[in-house]
Parts: C-alpha cells; sequence; structure tokens
C-alpha cells in the first residue's frame, strides 16, 4: 500500500509539473462549455417567412399579422409573385412561404372552407418540421378566432372547443443549452478519462520508460494503480470545474443531489479508465491513441444520443446502446442536473456501469503485460 | 535530346516517388481503416441513427373524468403512431416521479366531467405537460399532440357543419421526407476530406522530419517542391475516392438526390481538397511534430469544421461571435455550396460567391506556405 502511495505521489508530481498538462486540464473544460455548448445550437427560432399574399383581403392581411406578431416567426416580406418568394427561399433568406391564393377570403365565407399553402425549406428537416408545427398552430389560432368573432360564438352553437394548456417541465424557456451542457459534461469526463490515461501510457512505451517500469519491483496492480488513479482524480475536478462554468456563464440548473451524480461519475469512470488502459495496449504511438480514441469516442457519443433521443433512433441502435456507457451516463446527467432524479431513478444505469467498469478493468489489466 | 531525355527521368522520378507515398500509405491496415472505415460508418451513423423523428413516444395519461370522450381523444393519440400510452396516473402526484424516471415524455391531465362539459359549454379543457429537458421533442411532442387533438375537434364537432374551416397544405422542399441525413452528407464530407487532407497529410509530412528521413529526400535529385507534391497528391486521390464513397452511398443508401450538375459538385469537391492539402503543409511547416501537427489539425481545423461550419449545428443559432468565427472555416463555405448543388440544383452562376471564397482562401494558405516553407533543416 506504502509503495502506491509512492507512485502516486510520484505520478502526481509528474503530470502537475507539465505546463502543457495543466493547460489541458483546465483548458479543456473551459473551451468545451463555453464554445461547445454555444455552437452546439439546435434551438429553433426567428423562422424567416415571406408572404405570397394574392388575396390583399382583410382576412389574408390579420393572418399575416398573427404570424408577425408570434416571437417564433419574422416577416422578411411580401410578394405578389411567387417566383420571388421561391427565389428568397432557394438564397437561403427565408425558410418559409406562406402562399395565400386570391379569393381566399371570399372562398372562405361563401363556400366555409378555404386553403393555405405553406412551403418549407427543409433541408435541416427538424428545423422545418418544427416551424410548420408552430406555423400549422398560428393559423389553427386564427380559424378559430374568425369562427368565434363571425359567429359572435354563442357557445351552445360551436361545440367541441377542447382548450388546451401547455407546461415544459424542467425547462420552461426550453433553453437548448441546458440540453446540450449535461451532454458536453459527459464528453468532457470521458476525453479526459480515455485520453489522458492513454497516451500517458503510450508515452512511457514511446520514449522506452515502460521498461524501466517493467523490471522495478513494483507489481503490475500497483503500477496500473499508479498510473489510473490520478486520471480519475482530474476527470472528476474537470467534471467539478465545467459544472461550476456552466452554472456562472448559463445558469444550468442543478436540480438534484451532486453526490449522486459525482458517485456515478466515480463509478463510470473505471470502466472509461479501463477503456483507455486496453487502447494503450494495442497501441504504440500516442498519435494511434487519439485516432482509436476519437473513432470510437465520436460514434459512442453520437449513438448515445448527444443531440437526437435515442427513442427515435432505429431498434438495433436501440439495442447497442443498452451496452452503450456514453449512453447511460449521458441520461444520467440530464436526469439528475435537469429534473432532480435520485439514486431510485438511477439504479439501471448504476448497475450497468458497475458491470461495464468491472469487466472493462478486468480485460484491460488482463491484456496489459508487464514484462520483467 | 539530352534535354528531353532528363525531364522524362525527372517525371518518372516523380512518378515513382508518389507510387511508393501511395503504397505507403495503403499498405498500413490502420491508415486503410482511417480512410475508409470512418467515412463509410460515420455516414451509416448520421443516416441510420441521427433522428428527431417521434415515433411510440411514451404519454401517460390523468384522466379524471374516463367518459367516452376521452377515451376517444387518448385512442386517437395512441393509434397516431407518434404516441404509446405507457400508464395511467390516479393522482397528479405521480407526475412528478414518472418524469424523474425519464422515460415518459408527455402527461395528459383531462379534467373531471370533460364530456359533459363539452356538452353543456361546449368547452373543456386538457393540460399537456412535457418533459422539456429535451427542448425539441418537447416542443414536437406537445405539437403532434395539439394537431391531433385539434384534428380530433374537427371531425367531430358532433355532427355540426364547421363554418369557414382554413385547410392548410404543407409542402417540404428539397427534402419532402425531411431526413436529417440530407444536411449531413455535405458536412460529412468537408470533414472527411480535412481529415484526409489536411490532418493525414500534415502529419506524414512532420513525420518525415521528425524520423529524420526529410533530410534523406532533400538530397536526393527531387526538388523541395516534388517532395511536396509526391507527399500529398496519394492524399488528394484518397479525399478524392472518400467523396466519391460518400457522394454515392448517400444516393444509394439514403437517396439522397443530385440534381446539380456532377462535374461543378466534383470540382467544387476538387477545390475543397486543394485548400485542405494547403492547410496540411502550412501546418506542417509550422508544427515541430507530429504530435503538434495532430494538435493543431484536431483543434484547429476538425473541431470547427465540424460544430461551427453548419454540419451539424445551424449557423443561424449560433451566437454573433461565433457566426464571425464560422466566416473563416471554409467548410462552411462548402457546405453551402454542396447544399445547393445536390438539393437545390443551382449552377455556378448560384455558387459563385462561395466558390470564390474558396479559391481566395487557397490562394492565401498557398502563398503563406511557399512563404514559411524552408528547404535546409536546422
Amino acid at each position: 500500500m506504502r509503495t502506491l502511495l509512492y507512485i502516486l505521489q510520484k505520478e502526481f508530481t509528474q503530470i502537475l509539473r507539465d505546463k502543457r498538462m495543466l493547460g489541458i486540464i483546465l483548458m479543456v473544460p473551459i473551451l468545451q462549455m463555453l464554445i461547445l455548448v454555444y455552437a452546439a445550437n439546435m434551438d429553433v427560432k426567428n423562422v424567416d417567412f415571406v408572404v405570397v399574399d394574392q388575396d390583399q383581403s382583410q382576412s389574408s392581411r390579420e393572418l399575416i399579422n398573427k404570424f408577425s406578431g408570434s416571437p417564433f416567426f419574422n416577416c422578411y416580406g411580401t410578394t405578389f409573385r411567387e417566383e420571388e418568394a421561391e427565389a428568397l427561399l432557394k438564397n437561403d433568406k427565408a425558410d418559409m412561404i406562406i402562399k395565400i391564393p386570391s379569393r381566399f377570403e371570399e372562398t372562405l365565407v361563401r363556400e366555409g372552407r378555404a386553403s393555405l399553402q405553406l412551403i418549407m425549406n427543409a433541408i435541416n428537416g427538424t428545423a422545418a418540421e418544427i416551424s410548420s408545427g408552430y406555423a400549422q398552430n398560428v393559423i389553427m389560432d386564427y380559424n378559430r378566432e374568425i369562427i368565434a368573432e363571425t359567429y359572435n360564438l354563442a357557445t351552445t352553437k360551436n361545440p367541441g372547443v377542447i382548450k388546451m394548456t401547455n407546461r415544459y417541465w424542467y425547462n420552461d424557456l426550453l433553453d437548448y443549452k441546458h440540453y446540450m451542457a449535461p451532454g458536453i459534461l459527459v464528453i468532457l469526463v470521458t476525453i479526459i478519462g480515455m485520453f489522458l490515461s492513454g497516451m500517458n501510457l503510450v508515452k512511457e512505451k514511446e520514449i522506452g520508460t515502460t521498461e524501466q517500469l517493467n523490471v522495478t519491483p513494483i507489481q503490475k496492480w500497483q503500477l496500473i494503480a499508479g498510473k489510473l488513479i490520478p486520471f480519475w482524480v482530474i476527470a472528476l475536478f474537470d467534471l467539478a470545474f465545467g459544472l461550476l462554468i456552466a452554472r456562472i456563464f448559463f445558469h444550468l440548473p442543478i436540480e438534484g443531489n451532486l453526490l449522486v451524480l459525482f458517485s456515478y461519475a466515480a463509478v463510470y469512470l473505471v470502466g472509461v479508465l479501463g477503456a483507455g488502459l486496453l487502447i494503450s495496449t494495442f497501441a504504440n504511438t500516442q498519435q494511434q491513441v487519439l485516432f482509436i480514441g476519437f473513432f470510437f469516442v465520436m460514434i459512442f457519443v453520437l449513438m448515445g444520443g448527444i443531440f437526437t433521443p435515442v427513442q427515435s433512433m432505429p431498434d438495433w441502435a436501440q439495442f447497442v446502446d443498452k451496452f452503450n456507457p456514453v449512453c447511460y451516463f449521458m441520461e444520467v446527467t440530464r436526469m439528475v442536473l435537469l429534473k432532480g432524479s435520485g439514486f431510485a431513478d438511477i439504479t439501471k444505469h448504476f448497475t450497468f456501469s458497475l458491470i461495464f467498469g468491472f469487466f472493462m478493468l478486468t480485460f484491460s489489466i488482463v491484456k496489459y503485460r508487464k514484462r520483467a | 535530346m539530352l534535354n528531353k531525355e532528363d525531364k522524362s527521368n525527372a517525371m518518372n522520378r516523380f512518378i515513382g516517388f508518389v507510387k511508393k507515398e501511395f503504397f505507403h500509405i495503403i499498405r498500413d491496415p490502420r491508415t486503410l481503416i482511417i480512410i475508409l472505415g470512418i467515412p463509410i460508418s460515420q455516414l451509416l451513423l448520421f443516416g441510420f441513427v441521427i433522428s428527431t423523428e417521434i415515433k411510440d413516444a411514451k404519454i401517460a395519461v390523468y384522466d379524471q373524468s374516463k367518459d367516452y370522450m376521452t377515451t376517444r381523444i387518448v385512442n386517437k393519440l395512441t393509434s397516431s403512431g407518434y404516441f404509446q400510452l405507457q400508464e395511467n396516473l390516479e393522482s397528479d402526484h405521480g407526475v412528478e416521479a414518472i418524469f424523474r424516471k425519464g422515460e415518459i415524455k408527455e402527461v395528459l391531465v383531462f379534467e373531471p366531467d370533460f364530456a359533459a362539459k363539452i356538452e353543456r359549454n361546449g368547452s373543456a379543457n386538457i393540460q399537456l405537460l412535457t418533459d422539456a429537458s429535451d427542448p425539441n421533442v418537447a416542443r414536437m411532442v406537445n405539437m403532434y399532440t395539439q394537431n391531433i387533438i385539434n384534428k380530433f375537434i374537427q371531425q367531430e364537432r358532433l355532427g355540426q357543419e364547421v363554418p369557414m374551416q382554413i385547410d392548410t397544405s404543407v409542402k417540404m422542399y428539397y427534402n419532402e421526407e425531411t431526413k436529417s441525413v440530407f444536411m449531413f452528407v455535405p458536412g460529412l464530407m468537408a470533414m472527411i476530406m480535412m481529415l484526409v487532407s489536411a490532418l493525414m497529410s500534415s502529419i506524414s509530412i512532420t513525420k518525415e522530419k521528425e524520423m529524420g528521413t526529410m533530410e534523406v529526400l532533400l538530397v536526393s535529385p527531387l526538388k523541395p517542391i516534388q517532395i511536396i507534391l509526391g507527399k500529398v497528391i496519394p492524399y488528394l486521390l484518397i479525399a478524392f475516392i472518400d467523396a466519391i464513397i460518400i457522394i454515392l452511398m448517400g444516393n444509394l443508401v439514403f437517396q439522397m438526390p443530385i440534381y446539380g450538375s456532377l462535374t461543378l459538385l466534383m470540382s467544387e469537391c476538387f477545390l475543397f481538397i486543394f485548400l485542405a492539402l494547403s492547410l496540411g503543409i502550412l501546418i506542417s511547416t509550422v508544427a515541430p511534430n507530429q504530435l503538434i501537427a495532430m494538435f493543431i489539425s484536431m483543434i484547429g481545423l476538425m473541431l470547427p469544421t465540424m460544430l461551427l461550419s453548419g454540419f451539424i449545428f445551424p449557423i443561424e443559432s449560433m451566437p454573433k461571435v461565433l457566426q464571425w468565427f464560422s466566416c473563416i472555416m471554409p467548410a462552411r463555405w462548402f457546405n453551402e455550396i454542396v447544399k445547393n448543388v445536390m438539393l437545390k440544383g443551382v449552377g455556378l452562376l448560384f455558387v459563385w460567391k462561395q466558390t470564390i471564397i474558396l479559391l481566395g482562401m487557397s490562394a492565401l494558405i498557398v502563398a503563406l506556405s511557399v512563404k514559411k516553407f524552408k528547404i535546409r533543416l536546422e
């Protein structure tokens, strides 16, 4: 045990002495929280629309006002000519065209039914779906209003009005940063844990000091523990640091118990460090560690639902995600930070992480050879 | 006569060098995995896995009336394919606990005597509670529910003729089925070409420096410019092959159309690869060793290419500072070109601005790296 303490002391001194290492430990959380979170924004707002108003009636103007009045939409302009509007859509100047055909009002009053057309620039499919949904809601609201006005709503004559009130729980302003930041924290912890430990181990190989370590009387478990524990501590520190930045800069809510989050992270990191160790047994250079790590982390993170829900993935992907540690951690950070979930809600996640950590570490320790 | 023979000899030497470099790259299985495995796996991932489509979202119902009306509304929701009824709550205390577990996305609360109220007063209330920890999912779930219920009202109206009904038809231009993959293909091409052209080539040149074999090359009869060209030409080929793989797979697997001219698309790819390669050369003239070259290309090129080019996240949603920063990212302009040419079917007349920006950037970088390039090593 004393030997381990000495090794740890040596490793810590060696890591913290390196200015570049210190820079990485401090800069990576800052960069990730401040650039990644702000850049990774799938928020849909300020949708610019053009109106092709061929009707020029009171109704069409009222409807357009409804759209301009909504904080979600921005009127880019009105035109008579369809081609002009389509050119604007093509130019990316507008995201949506509202086409009001001529004699819209007349048909509406006379025949009791008239039609409108919405044309969306759907290259960004999600944004197009969301904004067309909003637009349809605006139109329906307007429709309800004019019916009420015209018929002066003798309520008995107009049965079947269902009023819907919406409440968005946990994020009532729908701030995308609050959704993204917990996910970025997961990437942060994973990258720091896996890359730093893997590269540190391979560096010894590269500069030939592994042999020196191998001939020392310290045992394999002591060597591995001495190499991994510092990065376990550093990654947990970075999690706290990242949380602090998120708290200060965009008021990330911390609804749950931080103890729950940190104990989960502590268990999760065992598996991640095991993965770092495993990669180091395959790779001969730090560059290879980076490449292999980058490749796998990217797949795990994207499949883990960093910005798209796991439930929307095809069944096979959801099955694969049952074995994806990043996916579990991503859920846990969001649940604990945003919803205040406790131990009882994440027992499934905990169990998986424990098993994963155990297997990953055992497997990589067996693979790691300390040759004398 | 002799002169001519010399020239053809030099040319042969150069071709031989390029061949050697090419085999050198593709003989290493790890490199092969990077240049072929990454594009294919990423495209499959982005095409199949990354999707925001709502299907079978789990909902719970707290129905305080349990009459024919509420039952029919719930049935409408569950038969739409978007929702799946997971639980019936008995009190509103359950809501909090249910959301915390994270499975259920929305809870519908029907007020007591729902049907009776509609018949008597003509209106009744539903509360839609959404788990908004994922804002976009919450938005969509909420919107779909509202649309389904609104349609239900319109159909029902208890047999009455509906006065003044506005029908809205929605047309999705350029991407009828709103597939996410259409948005990702251009960005993915940019990312892979950056990876192969800038990152791999800068590493391969610095490797020669680091191992000391650059000197061997420099004293060979090859001119320095030929050495550099010989080093990067294989990567140009590989990047081009990657671009073709992505376009072909996008077209065959995900039915992404190519409405514009293929020649134009390919020339733009070529321009972008050229730009990325010059960036790679520039990095290799600055970086003393492979690791630093790698860090510069990862942090300075790959990450911004992924995040700030509109590849995944729309540029308009970013804060202004990042929007300005995205203007100096070549990938941003390349993305615009590819999206416009492939999906909107426009010609060079439409994307000339972006093309000129890319040309200007390449010229600048080539000039910079020529200035920085040293024939002698310290």
